[in-house]
């Protein structure tokens, strides 16, 4: 991405910021729903392009870990607590949760790994549907309050994609720091080489738990934010097809970028509303525009604009280089 | 106990189908490192791919033999031109996550284009019980378990006693030497998709009519072949095949013997333990592990 000029890419995410907050004020309710719906898998995403995408460790239930959090949030709120209290439980849970899933994969990588978290997710909504005394079981649990925020209901579906997208900067933010941070080049150290990162020092056992256990701490708190999106949950949603989904949403994004889980999220939950009007066919069109992205970008979305920059460079390298060569000719 | 017995033949008969599909899945993997999400979305077409034929008019045996020719087209040489080809060179997770949008794709073309309802599928076993030791055994399970143990037993002749087989097994294991020795890699390759696309319309053909032809049914087949697969042993065909017999069984005793709400629980929990104590599966070779 260096290829644009800093002032220029600044100004750009500005405008787009500028655009989230401003255009969705006269969506109607299905839109911000939607685009709230956007920002909560983006913040799920994330977590699992920091497992995945830097840390280089394949998991298969990081819809688990949104599960997780969606139950967390919603017991604890319908029983009087405060969402900011209910976040932080998420986090907890999610982070002690993650950390122990983490232990496989001191063990086995690569496909092993991606099959011993899938097992774990399937777990998980097992649990999540027989154990009804604390989860409702199939029949959920309802009226799920949406939280008061400085003294503001945010009970109507606008505020309350501005609590949505707020947690998204948050979140995003926090994540920028980290993946600069010596913990974000530990991560990547970890998924180049961890035989040379160990050799360097790098306790890579404590990393692998680390980049497993905020993941799927970053998955909790998107749950804990679905719950009162939704205000009703039950374990459907939080089946395996929800990791694949996340799964394909950094992947499709562009695994290892930092954007990547925003454009992932877009194709996977506003691509299917985009492609409603062809009815029956939606969800068909959808799998065919994945497939073939991928065909052609196996890197993902991020990764075409990432050659074309890199390409554009050489070609203005190879340019000045011979601008330069001509130079010291003309002097000789 | 004649119930633990009816429990071990139901869980064979299923678990002998929960092979063939391993199977399939093992020898893609073993070929060109193909990790098929869409594996019980396999098995799950080929049923409608019948239905479709006799639906226009055909008898049962040409429903049959059209919907095996059907899906070796589509499922075999379709799947590995148009998907696994191009992103084959660019490493597992992409072709990976791409073979589960497959997934979707097949689900909602079933939906869409048949019907969103469960139907009835013929089945090829007659129905009804004989007794076998004094036990009265469903006639069903037992033909389904002779059918999918003479399908096994050819596909492991072809692959050891054939020098067809050798070659597929040489273009498998080192396809640079293969190639250089003057075997075929590409087509071995190609008739691994085959095979494969012929066992999951076998399985197909063998499991519908006993859990109806369902768009979702490929879920929980999918997963127990995976489960299958890995338990067994990743990398053995004989380890699929092992594997796949050993979940049918422990899934019909879990079924009876722990709860039917954590039966699905079982062959996870196993696999779990497989996977962390011994990752090459039961019966696998050690493979290096990639540091």
């Amino acid at each position: 991405m260096t290829g644009f000029a800093k002032p220029l890419k600044i100004a750009l995410g500005l405008v787009v910021i500028a655009g989230l907050i401003v255009i969705p004020t006269n969506f109607n309710r299905y839109g911000l729903f939607i685009l709230s719906q956007w920002a909560v898998m983006t913040i799920a995403a994330m977590g699992l392009n920091l497992t995945l995408g830097y840390a280089g460790q394949v998991s298969l239930a990081q819809g688990a870990f949104v599960g997780i959090g969606a139950y967390a949030a919603a017991i604890m709120t319908t029983h009087g607590w405060p969402l900011p209290a209910a976040i932080v439980v998420a986090i907890a849970l999610s982070f002690a949760v993650g950390w122990v899933l983490g232990y496989p994969a001191l063990r086995v990588q690569h496909h092993y790994l991606a099959f011993v978290t899938l097992a774990f997710s399937t777990l998980a909504f097992l649990v999540f549907r027989n154990e009804s005394w604390l989860t409702g079981g199939i029949y959920g649990i309802s009226n799920i309050p949406r939280p008061h925020i400085f003294g503001l209901a945010t009970n109507k579906p606008l505020p309350f994609y501005y609590v949505c997208l707020g947690s998204l900067a948050i979140v995003s933010l926090a994540v920028w720091w980290l993946i600069r941070s010596p913990w974000g080049r530990a991560f990547m150290a970890l998924r180049e080489n961890p035989l040379r990162a160990q050799s360097l020092g790098i306790d890579t056992r404590r990393y692998t738990l680390m980049a497993f256990a905020i993941g799927s701490a970053l998955g909790g708190v998107a749950g804990a934010l679905y719950a009162p999106l939704t205000q009703y949950i039950d374990p459907v949603p939080f089946n395996l097809s929800l990791s694949l989904d996340l799964l394909m949403m950094v992947i499709v994004g562009g695994a290892g970028f930092f954007l990547g889980p925003f454009l992932g999220a877009m194709i996977a939950v506003l691509l299917p509303e985009w492609l409603r009007f062809t009815e029956g066919y939606y969800l068909m069109l959808y799998a065919v525009a994945v497939m073939l992205l991928l065909i052609w970008s196996p890197t993902g979305i991020l990764g075409i604009l990432d050659r074309y920059l890199a390409e554009r460079r050489t070609k203005t390298a190879s340019a000045l280089r011979a601008v330069a060569k001509s130079r010291l000719e003309t002097v000789q | 106990m004649s119930n633990l017995f009816d429990l071990l033949v139901a869980g064979l008969a299923t678990g002998a189908i929960y092979a063939l599909v391993a199977v399939g899945f093992t020898l893609l993997w073993q070929t060109s490192q193909t990790i098929n999400f869409a594996q019980g979305e396999f098995v799950m077409l080929p049923a409608f791919l019948m239905l479709a034929a006799m639906h226009a008019g055909a008898p049962f045996w040409l429903a049959i033999i059209l919907g095996i020719l059907l899906s070796m087209i589509l499922l075999g040489l379709a799947f590995k031109l148009l998907l696994v080809d191009p992103m084959m060179r660019h490493g597992v997770l992409p072709l990976a996550i791409a073979t589960m949008a497959l997934a979707i794709g097949i689900k909602e073309a079933v939906k869409q284009f048949f019907s969103a309802e469960a139907s009835p599928f013929p089945s090829i076993v007659p129905t009804g019980d004989i007794s076998i030791l004094g036990h009265a055994v469903s006639l069903q399970s037992i033909g389904v378990l002779v059918l999918a143990i003479f399908a096994v037993l050819g596909l492991t002749t072809l692959l050891n006693r054939t020098s067809l087989g050798h070659q597929m097994q040489a273009a498998a294991q080192n396809p640079t030497v293969a190639r250089i020795i003057g075997v075929p890699v590409e087509r071995m390759i190609l008739l691994t998709f085959l095979i494969n696309a012929f066992l999951v319309a076998l399985a197909s053909l063998l499991i519908t009519p006993i859990y109806l032809a369902k768009f979702s049914s490929g879920e929980v087949l999918g997963q127990a072949a995976f489960i299958a697969a890995i338990v067994g042993g990743f990398n053995q065909v004989r380890g699929a095949i092992a594997g796949g017999l050993l979940i049918g069984v422990l899934d019909n005793l879990a079924a009876s013997y722990v709860s039917t709400q954590y039966r699905a629980a079982v062959p996870l929990i196993f696999l779990i333990l497989v996977i962390l104590f011994r990752p090459q599966g039961l019966l696998g070779r050690a493979e290096e592990r990639t540091v």
